[in-house]
């Protein structure tokens, strides 16, 4: 379907009846000459299709000319007369026996764009014929028809048996047969993501390779790039398809030089490393890679993003080539911005002299966002290089002079992180810095300003007072400056205890009573009570020694680099985004992964295909508030019995008179507060009046009390029945996605078996049967218990409710998030995929208590250098008996499945929220009192 | 593939759409104009633009938005390549491409569209296939159709595209034979403050104006075929012959076309052509600031530097410039803040010298961002590499051809730093 557009027009009936009239015409000019007129007015979006009966009358000609235009015609106005087009089939059928290979081309390309349903089937003889006429031009025209009719009819093309004549084109003589068979596979293959469309093997491989040198740049193309999803048998094939590729490398066309690039890639990861070819091979692939930049920016934006992922695999290939990084004055700042990326990634001892001189040029330059990012990048250059790290300061405390605001900010910013990788060695600059205190507006700067200004609290005289200026407007800085102002002044006082009393009171008040952030408030209330029962402890919490960070931290992680390798070339790697995530109509994307290297271990063969299946994750997703809540109440599996705690306020333990009087105040001003810090019984009757009131408050505006609640022990006093509340059920699949089926669902846990619940509605015309379910490896390894019960076919309209009874014994795979779950629905019509997340809660079994011995091994399971540990007195821990019950359950269904937690705990998470998130949920999870110590510890060495 | 095309001039109006499949509702491009305007500068619109359901991918050319809607995964740069293309072929064919030509010849464009891509896969991308499925528009041509009422699609079968060799059309006849080969080298350089080289490379090209009757075969060979080490060939270079001999051996298309390009990054062999010697400063006080530019040459093996320009980009406080030129004419655009200075050819006795004042915005600080010069020179019959054409032997054809190779230098992106 095509059509022009220059602006709306409408042919007067006076044109309509005189171009009717020549079409009519005897004469065969006058017949041309009308035609012509129709199609002029047609392209400048003039409604001529009252003309379609005569203008298809003139199509039984053997002018070309004439054909050609009345076919545009067709073409056009095809969708909008379908009983019309029928007329013109016969006139397609005769054209594709025409012995002039060129007319029998057109009439089957044509025929292929009217996308009309009765057409298509007519479409069918005449195709099969030319996809094995005797003229290759006819032959490679047909392929791509296949995947036009593909797309307009899926099951007609398979029904006929079309799939299996474009797979005997792969092996056609002619190299442009083989490019586009190659082609049209391909992009039926993205809609069949299990199907195995593309079987190669050695005898393919090898035509494919005959015709890459002989047909056109863009065949070259999906020649390469199919070749790059082959898997060879051995060191020595991939060697060979290596030799057979490399003068691609060559080419004018900058994306065959990428997907050759990508096929080198991914093969070279089979050539063992002391081969002298792979050297070549290495030597061999920079110089076209240095050629894509200096093409022009859009190609060159792209060639960047690609070779970031190159750089990050094989830093070697590039390690010489720093200087085409550098950035000139007029690339337009997408193009800036990527070089810049990847001058760091190259950044090494040996050059980063040159690097740094470069960096502070650009540090100059007019455009904002380029400078900030050259700023950053001089701070991850003396992370990443420690030789460095004393000119780098020295390079930013110049910039620092020029007193230009977001220059000054920027840097600020990474002089904080060169802290955190350099202790104790360039706290000289720290005067300089607080000198430009009140220039700072941004969050992020003023976050890592405080920050320094807690952690070097004792060599700063006057800390308290710049952070008494910072507290001033509390209550309109961002959550980010108000948590690290809170942890900061903490840090002041527990090194000046003495003078910044009035002040911890008066932080901690602010975010535990005024403000409605509950990140913000869990961490006072944390603070709150380290500090008001031991203080040692709490500075063994606060000031413990920090993690050093490293350069690493923004590498893409290697499972996903490893696949965006092998997607060179395509919009993932440009996106940085694994394929799966991607572009719509790609409904399931195989999962590639990189061969092994001979001989390290694992046979060639294994790695063959990676898991594959239903995929289409969407990126994480952060559970909203409503969802927290649901995992919160969720959890309350307790038994009614409670464990009454013991009135003993520790309050009046160790804390006490460091924090005087105006403490005890604030704790007689709320009978929750007390309740808290007491773990008071009246607490949990307060509490046990309202429970079904508290999800409601949580969120927005909680009372103080309600603060308290989540923070400790809510279900304790209250007793809810098991499994009491279930998520509302939110749609998991669209019916505009699933043709017609529409699916919502939720999850729930009833006498100790999980249940999917799901709603099932069809919204299409006709009838749904045949339902069945399945699920991709997941976390947990959640999978059906049993088939899904749909009895009754679903009519139109109709909705059936299913529980569908899971088991964790299905194969365990890590998702991310964590809780994510990949569904394959199927019905009569076709199969759908949609992934959703469960509350981890669900996990959590009744009887989960863990023997003291195995939660101490499951404890100790936590490497050790990720453990501080410390004596903590003083503590009656009589209340917390219960809660340490709840999170034994917790750790034990962890261990038990997978090493989540573990996981957790290892993996260097510098993103403050996923951490603050972190301790909200082990909060929530009414975590045992040391376990709450423990990630509060964690969490304090990585914020 | 390529779904849709659409073509939007620099004021944002969309001027044509093309569909290879379904119609897309131009509503699509609301994202890029969203992009268009985040990015101020029409050169800085991100290329790859992500939409819930689609991509677009966009270059810029002559003024003109080629915005390429995709669906499914296909590779960018595919895309860019074929716009490229596109906008090459307008060029082609209509010798500019901009938004009056292509509306002006509308209906060979679409002809053209048509021909190029079928169901989003490339057709015929080849010019001279194209113009024998569709000649270009030319008076003659245009007068000849309306007497006889012919026209311009061809009724030939394009014969190229079933032959091994799609580049040439069969049957090529001329009364002269010719075969002419420009060496054109571009250096891109930057150049720090104190005149050292931060980084050079010479960007070359070889374009071919070959006009020869028949099938010939050619084989064309360099006196120091070592200077290159990174090169990419029109597909109708034996890549064979090149590893083993280091000769380009090929049979050409018909006309104009690149026969190869190479890049050599070798910072010993690019010469710097001139030296600048400059100073351009802002007073503390006094709202003004003085500039003094000299163009002197260096490493030129006694050829002329002709056509020398020198740009600089001033910062925006810059409101006038009171200068004088010892040579060629100087002017500076208050609005674009660009100063150019066109000097002309470089008189090794007489250096040029540009000299003079700057009066700033009154009461705006000094400017932080130093302004950067941009050179464009050119020199005649040399390659600032040294690369040099050894001989062009022709095969498979009897007659004797005329032969030419001609040497142009110029500057790429020549930056001095201030």
């Amino acid at each position: 379907m095509t059509f022009l557009y220059l602006g709306h027009n409408c042919a007067t009936l006076g044109e309509i009846f005189e171009l009717k009239a020549e079409l009519n015409s005897d004469k065969k000019e006058k017949k041309k000459e009308a035609v012509k007129k129709v199609i002029a007015s047609m392209t400048v979006g003039k409604d001529v299709s009252a003309l379609f009966p005569d203008v298809v009358n003139c199509m039984q000609t053997d002018n070309l000319e004439l054909k050609k235009l009345v076919y545009l015609y067709l073409m056009n106005y095809a969708k909008s007369q379908p009983d019309m087009a029928i007329m013109a089939v016969n006139t397609f059928v005769k054209d594709c026996e025409d012995p002039n290979p060129l007319i029998r081309a057109l009439a089957v390309r044509t025929m292929g764009c009217i996308r009309v349903d009765k057409i298509t089937e007519y479409l069918c003889e005449p195709l099969r014929k030319c996809l094995k006429d005797e003229d290759p031009y006819v032959r490679k025209t047909a392929a791509v028809c296949v995947a036009k009719l593909h797309d307009i009819n899926a099951q007609l093309v398979e029904d006929q048996g079309f799939l299996d004549t474009l797979k005997d084109l792969i092996s056609d003589s002619n190299p442009m047969v083989v490019a586009n068979a190659v082609a049209a596979l391909s992009e039926i293959a993205e809609s069949h993501p299990n199907s195995n469309l593309l079987d190669l093997n050695p005898q393919t491989i090898n035509k494919l390779l005959t015709a890459l040198n002989e047909c056109t740049e863009w065949g070259q193309i999906f020649i390469l790039d199919c070749l790059a999803n082959y898997m060879p048998r051995d060191d020595r094939e991939s060697q060979s398809i290596c030799e057979r590729v490399t003068p691609r490398l060559s080419h004018a066309n900058s994306a065959v030089v990428l997907s050759a690039v990508k096929v080198l890639m991914k093969f070279m990861e089979m050539l063992p490393k002391d081969l002298d070819y792979y050297g070549t091979l290495l030597k061999k692939l920079a110089p076209p890679l240095v050629t894509l930049l200096s093409a022009e920016a859009e190609l060159q934006y792209v060639a960047l993003r690609n070779i970031n992922l190159i750089v990050q695999k094989r830093p070697e290939i590039l390690k010489h080539e720093m200087k085409v990084f550098f950035v000139k004055y007029n690339d337009p700042i997408y193009v800036k911005l990527e070089k810049l990326d990847i001058m760091i990634r190259l950044a090494s001892q040996a050059n980063i002299a040159q690097v740094l001189a470069e960096l502070k040029e650009y540090a100059t330059e007019v455009d904002v966002d380029f400078v900030r990012k050259a700023v950053r990048a001089i701070g991850r250059c003396a992370i990443k290089v420690e030789q460095s790290a004393e000119r780098c300061v020295s390079t930013l405390l110049d910039l620092i002079q020029t007193k230009v605001n977001y220059v000054v900010q920027e840097a600020i910013v990474v002089i904080k992180d060169i802290f955190r990788k350099y202790p104790n060695k360039y706290e000289s600059v720290i005067a300089t810095l607080c000198e430009n205190l009140d220039s700072l507006d941004e969050p992020e700067a003023r976050a890592a300003m405080i920050w320094i200004v807690g952690e070097y609290a004792e060599r700063i005289d006057n800390a308290d007072e710049l952070l008494e200026s910072f507290l001033e407007g509390f209550h309109d800085e961002s959550t980010q400056v108000q948590l690290q102002l809170l942890t900061a002044i903490v840090k002041l006082f527990l090194k000046k205890p003495t003078e910044t009393q009035e002040l911890v009171q008066q932080v901690l008040s602010l975010a535990t009573q005024d403000s409605d952030n509950p990140d913000l408030r869990d961490r006072g209330y944390i603070y709150w009570r380290l500090l008001s029962t031991d203080p040692v402890a709490a500075k063994e919490v606060v000031l413990a020694e920090k993690p050093l960070i490293s350069e690493e931290t923004d590498l893409i992680e290697p499972t996903l680099l490893e696949e965006l390798i092998c997607h060179i070339g395509t919009l993932a790697s440009v996106y940085h985004k694994p394929p799966s995530a991607f572009v719509e109509g790609s409904r399931g994307v195989q999962h590639k992964r990189l061969p092994a290297r001979a001989g390290s271990g694992e046979s060639a063969e294994s790695p063959d295909v990676g898991h594959s299946g239903p995929s289409e994750a969407p990126p994480a997703v952060i559970p909203s508030q409503g969802d927290l809540l649901g995992d919160l109440l969720n959890l309350d599996l307790a038994p009614p019995t409670v464990t009454v705690p013991s009135v003993q306020p520790s309050m009046q333990m160790g804390a006490m008179d460091l924090l005087g009087g105006g403490l005890d105040s604030l704790v007689c001003s709320s009978r929750a507060l007390g309740g808290d810090i007491g773990g008071s019984p009246s607490m949990g009757a307060g509490l046990g009046a309202a429970p079904a009131a508290m999800p409601a408050s949580l969120g927005s505006a909680p009372t103080v009390g309600g603060g308290l609640g989540d923070l400790f022990d809510l279900g304790g006093g209250v007793g809810m029945p098991t499994g009491s509340y279930v998520a509302p059920k939110t749609v998991w699949l669209l019916a505009m996605k699933a043709k017609g089926l529409e699916i919502s669902g939720t999850f729930a846990r009833r006498g100790g078996i999980i249940q999917m619940d799901l709603s099932l509605t069809n919204k299409a015309m006709s009838v749904m049967t045949d339902f069945a379910i399945q699920f991709n490896r997941n976390s947990f390894g959640l999978a059906p218990a049993g088939p899904m019960q749909v009895l009754t076919p679903l009519s139109p309209n109709q909705t059936i409710d299913v529980s569908l009874p899971l088991s964790m014994s299905g194969p365990v795979m890590k998702m991310e998030p964590l809780n994510n779950l990949q569904v394959a629905v199927k019905n009569n019509i076709d199969v759908f995929y949609f992934s959703c997340q469960y509350p981890l809660s669900l996990l959590f079994v009744e009887d989960g208590k863990m023997d003291r011995q195995v939660f101490l091994a499951t404890w100790k399971d936590i490497p050790n250098d990720n453990e501080a540990q410390f004596q903590i007195k003083d503590i009656h821990l009589n209340s917390g008996n219960r809660n340490k019950y709840v999170l034994d359950r917790v750790l034990q269904n962890y261990s038990k499945k997978t090493n989540v937690f573990r996981d957790c705990m290892q993996k260097q998470m510098y993103d403050s929220t996923s951490v603050d998130s972190l301790v909200h949920d082990s909060l929530l999870l009414k975590g045992s009192y040391d376990a709450i110590l423990k990630i509060i510890i964690w969490c304090n060495r990585i914020c | 593939m390529i779904h849709s095309l659409f073509l939007i001039n620099n004021a944002g109006d969309l001027f044509l759409e093309k569909h290879w499949k379904s119609v897309i509702s131009r509503s699509i491009c609301d994202y890029f104009f969203e992009a268009r305007e985040k990015a101020v500068e029409p050169d800085n619109v991100p290329p790859v633009i992500r939409t819930p359901h689609h991509y677009l991918i966009n270059i810029y050319r002559e003024k003109i938005f080629f915005v390429s809607v995709i669906q499914t995964e296909v590779p960018p740069l595919f895309v860019i390549e074929f716009l490229h293309r596109v906008a090459e072929t307008f060029q082609d064919y209509f010798g500019e491409c901009s938004e009056t030509t292509i509306k002006d010849n509308v209906v060979i464009v679409y002809e053209l569209l048509e021909e190029m891509l079928d169901n989003g896969f490339p057709l015929a991308t080849e010019s001279n296939i194209l113009k024998e499925l569709i000649r270009p528009p030319t008076i003659l041509r245009s007068m000849v159709n309306t007497i006889t009422g012919s026209s311009n699609v061809g009724e030939t079968l394009p014969t190229g595209q079933l032959s091994n060799i799609p580049w040439r059309r069969a049957g090529v006849k001329y009364t002269n034979n010719e075969a002419y080969f420009d060496v054109v080298e571009e250096i891109d350089a930057i150049l720090d403050k104190s005149g050292t080289t931060v980084f050079a490379e010479i960007q070359g090209v070889i374009d071919a104006c070959v006009k020869l009757s028949g099938m010939p075969d050619l084989t064309l060979s360099f006196m120091n075929p070592r200077l290159l080490d990174d090169v990419s060939f029109h597909p109708c270079v034996r890549y064979k012959r090149w590893e083993s001999e280091r000769v380009i051996s090929f049979i050409p298309p018909d006309g104009n076309f690149q026969l190869m390009s190479y890049h050599i990054s070798a910072q010993n062999l690019v010469a710097i052509p001139i030296y600048v010697k400059q100073n351009i400063s802002f007073f503390e006080t006094g709202s003004s600031g003085r500039l003094d530019i000299t163009v002197g040459p260096k490493q030129t093996m006694g050829k002329t530097v002709e056509c020398l320009v020198v740009t600089v980009h001033m910062p925006k406080v810059v409101l006038s410039a009171n200068l004088s030129a010892t040579q060629g004419t100087y002017n500076y655009d208050p609005v674009t803040k660009i100063l150019l200075w066109d000097i002309g050819k470089l008189n090794p006795q007489k250096l040029p010298n540009l000299k003079g004042s700057l009066s700033l915005q009154s009461g705006a600080p000094k400017p932080e961002e130093n302004p950067s010069l941009n050179i464009d020179l050119k020199i005649q019959q040399f390659a600032i590499s040294g690369l040099k054409v050894n001989r062009l032997d022709m095969y498979g054809e009897k007659y004797k051809p005329f032969k030419g190779v001609k040497y142009v230098t110029k500057a790429g992106k020549f930056q001095v730093r201030t």
